[in-house]
């Protein structure tokens, strides 16, 4: 088995006993990278000096017999909408096409105090708005389960790359499912934690009252590894949330026997593929046969969650893509003939379509006479959503649902009608309005081959129950296992 | 709920400082009155008692100490500016010189 097959905590074993060196370990994924990321296309910048160095820092602890984190020395791909000081960042956008931050997303400097190897910014739809990676200015990305697919989004080049092995793990975010729908594309884990639980100081903003920072990894162990590095309150985002990080690995415990799992009716509903509702209700009596008990349950106002989520992003979207305006930071427009007319050239030529639509949408919502009928409707709405959670959450310790209704589509298959594209997310923007942690987690293959994912969801901050189901549901099936053939 | 008009999208782009030719409205205007539509299915919610939520957390104002800390320096805050001017940020003229 080549080194870049593994997950961060056989490395880490390899690591501290010296078996491997980082070094050796960061060139195996550059070496998997030549070979698979022609196909894949996940990247949209490789750091490969830095990472040296890194590994080199990391290789001289470990030569020292230095107390070493587990994630010292592992190769981790890097959502490129998240801050890296020096090195591009671009939201997959014309607009930061020439974008180099001056400083580090607090995600990035606890990933450097814990000693991990930065190998790249990976692809995404542009400012993460997106549910295929059809959105990015650069390049499309392919799903390493079959070429001809989507890897999900807006985090597909993270999800993908931790797939094609040409990442140990990485990090994305997820505003309305945008860590989990892409894992489950790809068939890896992908969690989005309780909103507030990870700073998000230097990631670049789309829905502030939405957006999270998360992993994605090739099983639950590294994920809680990661949350351990990323989570905690920081003074540099007043939204972080000042409650104590426990250890995530102690929720690693192979056992659900007790436990509730809820299984809500209006995510079984029609438009749900018939092969992935299979996979879903293998999962669930999984469960019920490791002792968990499993009862129906009802979230009402399901249906109502994408509409409300495109009122509300966007109009939170169209406040803070307003910095992009040519004068401090990104693209500027050519020979502007004044103030105004350099904002409109700059953006105009700057932005992508789907940012546009976005922006038209929630300026709109927010507009003279409309901001009742839509903006206020739709936080109201929200509240009612986030009821239902609450309600559910009195009975049962966990929700069981499909992560996506369909397996991975065909490149260009929903691009012509952006409606269809929204549509992808109503698994997964009920527990975004609600701020609840999620994960999906592979629980097997649809006949073409494609995986499915499992989402789990627990009440805010129960993120330890949540890794404790996943944990034994991957501890008694292999579906995680599983590897595309590329 | 209302729908929108060409008029509306050109409204709207200028409020977004954005600008659309012809065809580009035209096609604006449909996809919005078409996402709008969908978004409608609010409307089925009886939502006069319920309190609207704009944040999950209950977050109150914070404050912290009014202590001077180091900054990014200047040259790195200008690094990213496509066109500094002795220390600053440069603009087209925004005041007529009569």
């Amino acid at each position: 088995m080549s080194l870049y097959e593994l997950t961060a905590h056989e490395l880490h074993d390899k690591l501290k006993a010296r078996e491997i060196t980082a070094v050796k370990l960061t060139e195996s994924v550059y070496e998997r990278i030549e070979e698979v990321e022609p196909q894949v296309k996940g990247y949209l910048t490789l750091t490969k000096e830095i990472a040296l160095e890194q590994a080199g820092a990391a290789d001289a602890g470990f030569q020292n017999g230095n107390e070493m984190s587990p994630l010292a020395g592992i190769p981790i791909a890097i959502k490129d909408v998240i801050c890296t000081k020096n090195v591009r960042t671009t939201c997959a956008s014309k607009i930061l096409s020439n974008f180099v931050p001056p400083y580090d997303a607090t995600v990035m400097t606890k990933l450097h105090q814990q000693g991990a190897v930065m190998i790249g910014k990976t692809n995404m739809d542009e400012f993460a708005m997106g549910s295929s990676t059809e959105n990015s200015a650069y390049q499309l990305t392919h799903n390493p389960w079959d070429l001809e697919t989507i890897p999900g989004g807006s985090s597909g080049g993270s999800a993908a790359v931790v797939s094609a092995d040409t990442a140990i793990c990485s990090l994305g975010s997820d505003t309305g499912g945008s860590i989990r729908q892409p894992a489950a594309l790809c068939g890896v884990v992908g969690m989005k934690p309780t909103y507030g639980r990870v700073s998000r100081y230097g990631l670049v903003a789309f829905a502030s009252s939405l957006d999270q920072i998360g992993p994605f990894t090739k099983d639950v162990t590294d994920c809680a590894l990661i949350l351990n590095a990323i989570c905690g309150k920081d003074e540099m985002d007043s939204t972080s949330v000042d409650i104590p990080v426990p250890d995530f690995t102690q929720s690693l415990i192979n056992d659900v026997k007790g436990l509730k799992v809820g299984v809500p009716k209006e995510y079984f509903a029609e438009g749900l593929d018939t092969e992935v509702a299979d996979c879903v209700h293998a999962a669930i009596g999984e469960f019920e046969k490791l002792g968990a008990s499993v009862e129906e349950i009802s979230l009402p106002h399901t249906d109502y969650a994408i509409a409300t989520y495109y009122i509300i992003a966007p109009a939170e979207a169209s406040a803070n893509l307003a910095r992009y305006d040519g004068v401090r930071y990104g693209y500027r427009t050519e020979e502007p003939a004044d103030l105004i007319n350099m904002y409109k050239k700059t953006r105009s030529e700057g932005f992508g379509e789907e940012v546009k639509r976005r922006i038209m949408l929630g300026t709109f919502a927010l507009s003279a006479g409309y901001q009742d009928a839509y903006y206020r409707k739709a936080q109201k709405a929200r509240t009612l959503i986030k009821s239902d959670f609450d309600a559910a959450f009195e009975k049962v310790d966990v929700i069981a649902t499909p992560t996506s209704p369909t397996p991975a589509f065909k490149i260009g298959e929903r691009t012509a009608d952006p409606l269809q594209m929204y549509l992808c997310d109503v698994m997964t923007t009920p527990a975004s309005h609600s701020g609840l942690p999620g994960i999906s987690v592979p629980c097997g293959l649809v006949k073409s081959g494609l995986p499915v994912g499992l989402q789990l969801l627990t009440a805010p901050f129960d993120e330890e129950t949540l890794l404790r189901v996943a944990y034994t549901f991957e501890q008694n099936t292999d579906h995680h296992l599983q590897k595309p053939a590329i | 709920m209302a729908t929108i008009t060409t008029e509306g999208v050109s409204h709207v782009a200028n409020l977004a400082r954005l600008e659309f030719n012809e065809e580009e409205t035209k096609d604006f205007t449909e996809q919005l009155a078409r996402i709008l539509d969908y978004i409608g299915k609010l409307n089925e919610l009886d939502t006069d008692d319920v309190p609207p939520t704009s944040h999950i957390h209950p977050l109150h104002n914070i404050t912290k100490p009014d202590v001077v800390k180091t900054s990014l320096p200047r040259d790195a805050v200008l690094s990213n500016a496509p066109e500094p001017e002795e220390g600053y940020f440069s603009v087209p003229r925004v005041i007529d010189t009569e």
